[in-house]
C-alpha cells in the first residue's frame, strides 16, 4: 500500500512516518504542499493519501482528486462516512485522509487510526513545548523583579518573592503578571538593572 | 440563557457580518456566545459543518447547493437563511497579461463585454494557456469567470487553465509565477495589485450587479431542530450587516478585520472593498465603486431562491450536474426565505413578499412590493444583458451559444 503524507511540518510528517514504518507499512512518501506537489502527487500514484486538515491546501488536492485520470476514480474522504466516531477523532486531530476507490476499507482504517494518534501525541508533544518555553521565560521575569526588589528595598531573596506572591493574591494576578508590571515600572523610573 | 454558537469563516473581508456580530456585541444582545472558528480551506470548512463540528458556516453560495446535491464529497442537505453578502470580487492578471487589454483602467472596468473579447485576443498572445487561480470549483468567482469569458467565445476547460488555490495563497502563487492572474475575494486581489504583481481586469459587480456570494449554511437537520437558536442569530446578523454598511463604522470595522485573528491583512487593504475605492493598477489614483461589497441594505441578506436556481443552472450549463427536476428542486431549496421570514416578523425590517425573481431585470433602482415600509432593490443585470426566469432554466441555458 501506497501511502503519502502531505504536511508542511516536517517533523510531523517524520513522526507519522515512523509510527507507519513501526506498524509494517513500507512505502511511504512525504510531499509538501508548495508548486507543483500535485503533479507530483500524480506521478506518485498512492493508494491512501494523509493531509493536515489545516492545510490551505485542501481545495487544491480535493480538485485534483475530482480531475484527475490518473489517479483511476477519485477518492473519498475519510475511510468510511458512516464511522461518525471515526471521523469526528479525525477531524479533532486535525488529519484528513483521501483513499483511492477500491481500496478495501478494513485495510485503510488502521493507517487513518494510526495516523489520529500520531497527530494527537505531536500536537501534545508542541504545547508541552511551548508550556516549558513559556513556564522558563516565567521564571526569568521572576528573578529579574526579586532582584530589582533585593536591591532596591533590601529584601533576601525569599522574601523579595514573598511580597510578589502577597501582591499577585492581593490583585488577583499570576506573579508573573506583576513581577512584569514591576519591571516595566522600574524600566521607566530608571532603575532597570 | 446564553447558547454557545460556532461558526466557522475563512479570512476574508466578506466575513465582517460574522465579525461585527460577535465584536460589536449583536450576537451577545440576542444571547448567543459566538464562537468563529477560523479555517484555511474550503474544504476544510465544509468538512467542519457537515460532520457537526461547527453549527454554521460562512459558505460560497455554491458550495453549499453542489454539498447539497452531492457534488462535493460527503453529501449532505445544508440549508442558507441567509445572505453574508452580495459582490466583492475581481479578477487580476499580471501586468504583462493585461498589456494587450484596454490600458485606461476606468474604461477596462466599465466595459466587460469588450474587456472579455479583448481577453480573448489576448490568450492567443500569450506564450502558453493563461492559468487563472479560482477558490474553489463551486466558488461564485470560478462561476461568474466562466460566465464572463464564454460571453467571448473562450471556452473556460478549454482556452485556460483555472486552478484551485485558497485565497491565501493566491499572491504567493503569483510571485512565484505559478499562475498568471487570479479571481477571489478581498483582500487578496487588492494585495496582487499593491505588490506591483498583477492589475485589475474586471469586478465582479459589473459582470453581475448583484451577485450572490457567501451564505450562512447550517445543516439542514440542525436547523429545523433549533428554531429559537436560528432566529435569534438572524436577527443579530441583521443588525450587524446594517451596521457594517454604515460609513461611520467602516474605520472601527476594518481595523476589527485586520485583526490576526480574522483577515490578518493590512487595514488599508481590506478599506479598499468596504469603501468601494479599488486601486486596479499599482500607484494610480483609485476608481470608485460604490456598490463594491454590499451587507444589509437593499435587502441583500434575504435568500432569493431564484438565486440558489440560478447557481444550478451554472452547473448544469458546464457539466457539474445533471439537469433534471428533482436536482433543480433540491438546489432550489437550500436558500430558506421562509426562515428569515419567520426570524423577521416581529422586526421592523422590510423584505420583499415574493421568494422568486427574474434575476438580471432590475436595470436601475427598483420599489418594490414589501411586507412592511419601503424596500428598494437595486439594480441586478448582467453585463450581457440576459434575464434569467428561475421557472425557465431550459430556456436560459439553451439561449447560450455552444462553445465547442
Amino acid at each position: 500500500m501506497r501511502i503519502v503524507i502531505i504536511d508542511d511540518s516536517g517533523l510531523r510528517a517524520s513522526v507519522l512516518e515512523e509510527g507507519l514504518h513501526e506498524a509494517g507499512y513500507d512505502d511511504i512518501h512525504i510531499v509538501p504542499p508548495r508548486g507543483g506537489f500535485v503533479a507530483r502527487l500524480e506521478r506518485m500514484a498512492p493508494d491512501v493519501v494523509l493531509m493536515d486538515l489545516g492545510s490551505p491546501s485542501r481545495d487544491t488536492l480535493e480538485e485534483m482528486l475530482t480531475v484527475s485520470r490518473a489517479l483511476a476514480r477519485p477518492i473519498a474522504m475519510f475511510v468510511d462516512q458512516s464511522d461518525e466516531a471515526m471521523i469526528g477523532a479525525a477531524i479533532d486531530a486535525g488529519v484528513s485522509a483521501y483513499v483511492v476507490d477500491g481500496l478495501r476499507k478494513e485495510r485503510v482504517k488502521p493507517v487513518l487510526e494510526l495516523a489520529v494518534r500520531r497527530f494527537n501525541a505531536f500536537a501534545k508533544i508542541q504545547s508541552e513545548l511551548e508550556e516549558a518555553r513559556s513556564a522558563l521565560s516565567d521564571r526569568k521575569i521572576i528573578d529579574r523583579a526579586k532582584s530589582i526588589l533585593m536591591n532596591q528595598r533590601s529584601l533576601s531573596e525569599q522574601d523579595a518573592y514573598a511580597l510578589l506572591r502577597t501582591a499577585a493574591m492581593n490583585q488577583g494576578k499570576k506573579i508573573v503578571e506583576v513581577a512584569q508590571a514591576l519591571i516595566t515600572a522600574s524600566d521607566l523610573l530608571g532603575g532597570g538593572l | 440563557m446564553t447558547t454557545g454558537l460556532r461558526i466557522a469563516f475563512l479570512p476574508l473581508t466578506d466575513a465582517a457580518v460574522l465579525v461585527a456580530a460577535r465584536e460589536r456585541g449583536f450576537a451577545e444582545e440576542e444571547g448567543i456566545a459566538l464562537d468563529l472558528v477560523r479555517t484555511t480551506s474550503w474544504a476544510t470548512l465544509r468538512d467542519r459543518l457537515v460532520f457537526g463540528q461547527v453549527q454554521a458556516a460562512h459558505m460560497l453560495a455554491p458550495l453549499a447547493v453542489a454539498v447539497t446535491l452531492g457534488l462535493s464529497q460527503q453529501p449532505a442537505a445544508l440549508a442558507a437563511p441567509y445572505k453574508l453578502n452580495v459582490n466583492g470580487n475581481m479578477l487580476v492578471m499580471a501586468c504583462d497579461f493585461a498589456k494587450a487589454l484596454e490600458q485606461a483602467i476606468a474604461s477596462r472596468l466599465a466595459d466587460p463585454l469588450g474587456t472579455a473579447h479583448d481577453f480573448a485576443a489576448a490568450i492567443g498572445l500569450w506564450r502558453r494557456k493563461p492559468v487563472i487561480g479560482v477558490v474553489h470549483r463551486f466558488s461564485s468567482h470560478a462561476i461568474m469567470l466562466r460566465y464572463w469569458l464564454a460571453s467571448a467565445g473562450v471556452d473556460p476547460d478549454r482556452d485556460v487553465v483555472l486552478r484551485v488555490l485558497p485565497p491565501s495563497l493566491t499572491v504567493e502563487a503569483m510571485h512565484a509565477g505559478e499562475i498568471d492572474g487570479f479571481i477571489a475575494g478581498e483582500p487578496w486581489g487588492s494585495a496582487a495589485v499593491e505588490a506591483g504583481l498583477a492589475e485589475t481586469v474586471a469586478i465582479g459587480e459589473r459582470i453581475w450587479r448583484r451577485g450572490v456570494e457567501k451564505v450562512l449554511a447550517f445543516r439542514e437537520s440542525w436547523l429545523e431542530e433549533n428554531p429559537q437558536t436560528v432566529d435569534r442569530l438572524l436577527r443579530a446578523l441583521v443588525r450587524a450587516a446594517a451596521w457594517c454598511d454604515d460609513p461611520a463604522h467602516r474605520d472601527d470595522l476594518t481595523h476589527l478585520l485586520a485583526r490576526p485573528d480574522y483577515v490578518d491583512q493590512p487595514a488599508y487593504l481590506i478599506d479598499r472593498a468596504l469603501s468601494g475605492t479599488l486601486v486596479a493598477r499599482a500607484g494610480e489614483p483609485s476608481i470608485v465603486s460604490p456598490d463594491f461589497m454590499l451587507f444589509g441594505r437593499e435587502a441583500t441578506p434575504f435568500p432569493w431562491r431564484s438565486q440558489a436556481l440560478w447557481i444550478y443552472s451554472q452547473l448544469v450549463r458546464w457539466g457539474m450536474v445533471d439537469h433534471d427536476p428533482d436536482m433543480a428542486a433540491r438546489a432550489g431549496a437550500v436558500f430558506r426565505p421562509d426562515i428569515f421570514r419567520r426570524a423577521l416578523a416581529d422586526s421592523n425590517v422590510s423584505m420583499p413578499g415574493a421568494s422568486m425573481k427574474l434575476e438580471g431585470a432590475v436595470a436601475a433602482p427598483l420599489a418594490v412590493g414589501s411586507r412592511r415600509g419601503e424596500l428598494t432593490l437595486g439594480p441586478d443585470s448582467f453585463f450581457d444583458k440576459r434575464v434569467f426566469d428561475p421557472e425557465r432554466i431550459d430556456e436560459f441555458l439553451s439561449g447560450f451559444a455552444p462553445l465547442r
